[in-house]
């Protein structure tokens, strides 16, 4: 039976995070390619060719132009999105840090994929969390709907908290893979994100303004504090926007979401795709008897130290499996669950998937088996 | 140092036009131009040469250096073609 609501249409990550841009329908997009992100904006400039949606596109040379053609659009008073991944990520880099600091609520699809080099053009998370200082709110999605839903969640968050959110898919792994999506009708979409009506613009000629001016010494930090409040007013901000959007998606969106975790005994706290196999794994234990669980963070920037503290607080042991690394420190997602954790959960850590190695089963079931028998000793250091 | 406003805009945005005026660059200075009235030309060359545009013109003559934004470089006495503008 039809439903006038939603559709469920088959579509890759990529194709998904198009069909959200399409209902966003941004005044400015610009492009440029790199795979793995590329299906996103092919997809998008077929929308664009079949005039589904009114934006300007821009044709750029590179990612660091692609990112300060959407700073000046934004800052102009329209919303303007671009999508990347991996290196490109990287040569956005110093824009990124202009685009949090000019409090632009840009939304950006990213397709996380390794940092050369090696060369490689699989999944890991290296690229986005080489830039999870820089003002930019991070949320990762595990399947093609989270990619769809988070981006409509991001474009209301940002532009209430006035800050840029990446929105996070695994290269390949999301990005490529066909999976049944519900795409929600773009009425009930439009009325949810709502006409975008900034305070200041740099079109609007009645009020002028200049932006990006040279700001000395005593203001310049507190200029910087308000982008710290801001950050710390985005948690609850995300939660009162959530159960807004629960209400048209019928699906919690938290800080993170619990699998079998109240329960538990000993849990794994992964990411991104990895989440769906660690879920498997944990089917098949619980049949067995096993009381394993899993916490998947989806708000990564900024952190939910108490919440996850709270989560895990009856654990035993605990197993952080980052796809990433921190060359010289602790990775980055183990590094925030030891300061969320208290003294008496063992906490270790797990590096996997760089430059999308496969992770099996087996292999989560042996983690698993490892801390239930207790042999997981590596405490903080 | 520029008169401290109350509320800054998010993202160090400035809605009102010119506030530039308002930082006042002459706090920077740590020698002070002494022009001698009373011998100049108004030949005009240290107006030209003055970074700051600090020095006003009123009927062809040259005033007085305006010191809340005189940073003291000394370029109007190198310039001055009789020497009368002393740094001190």
């Amino acid at each position: 039976m039809a439903n006038e609501n939603f559709k469920k249409k088959i579509l890759t990550g990529a194709y998904a995070a198009a069909e959200a841009m399409r209902q966003i329908n941004p005044g400015v997009v610009s492009f440029y390619p790199i795979t793995p992100q590329t299906p996103i904006i092919e997809k998008y400039s077929q929308f664009v060719a079949k005039g589904l949606v009114d934006s300007e596109i821009i044709e750029v040379e590179s990612e660091h132009s692609a990112m300060s053609a959407i700073v000046g659009a934004q800052a102009s008073g329209v919303r303007a999105m671009t999508a990347t991944s991996s290196q490109g990520l990287a040569l956005m880099w110093e824009i990124l840090g202009i685009a949090s600091g000019l409090r632009l609520p840009i939304v950006m699809p990213v397709v996380n994929r390794t940092l050369s080099s090696p060369l490689n053009i699989h999944c890991d998370h290296s690229d986005s969390m080489g830039c999870r200082d820089l003002g930019w709110i991070q949320i990762f999605s595990e399947n093609n709907q989270e990619v769809y839903e988070n981006i409509l969640l991001a474009m209301k968050v940002a532009e209430q908290i006035k800050l840029p959110v990446m929105v996070m898919q695994d290269g390949f792994i999301t990005s490529h893979c066909v999976e049944i999506v519900k795409i929600f009708s773009d009425k009930i979409i439009q009325n949810f994100l709502g006409e975008y009506n900034p305070a200041y613009s740099l079109l609007d000629t009645k009020n002028p303004i200049s932006i990006g001016s040279l700001i000395s010494q005593p203001y310049y930090s507190e200029i910087k504090f308000q982008q710290i409040q801001a950050m710390n007013q985005v948690k609850k901000k995300y939660l009162q926007i959530g159960k807004e959007f629960s209400k048209i998606t019928k699906r919690k969106h938290e800080y993170f979401e619990k699998y079998q975790l109240d329960d538990a005994e000993v849990a794994i706290v992964c990411m991104s795709s990895t989440a769906g196999t660690v879920k498997a794994t944990i089917n098949k234990m619980r049949k067995k008897g096993f009381k394993v669980g899993l916490l998947k963070p989806i708000l990564f920037r900024p952190f939910p130290y108490q919440e996850i503290l709270q989560a895990l607080s009856h654990l035993k042991a605990v197993t952080v499996l980052d796809r990433s690394t921190s060359l010289g420190a602790h990775p980055p997602l183990f590094g925030e669950i030891l300061n969320s954790v208290n003294h008496d959960i063992l906490v270790t850590s797990y590096i996997f998937g760089l430059g999308g190695e496969d992770i099996f089963e087996s292999e989560i079931e042996e983690i698993f088996k490892k801390m239930l028998v207790g042999k997981i000793y590596k405490k903080r250091n | 140092m520029a008169k401290k406003i109350k509320q800054n805009l998010i993202g160090g945005i400035i809605n009102r036009p010119g506030c530039s005026k308002e930082y006042k660059t002459g706090t920077w200075r740590t020698i002070c131009p002494i022009w001698d009235e009373e011998k100049c030309i108004h030949c005009l060359q240290c107006v030209q040469f003055c970074p700051e545009n600090c020095i006003s013109v009123k009927n062809g003559k040259r005033k007085k250096t305006n010191l809340n934004y005189c940073k003291g470089c000394g370029i109007c006495s190198q310039v001055c073609p009789i020497k009368i503008i002393k740094m001190k």
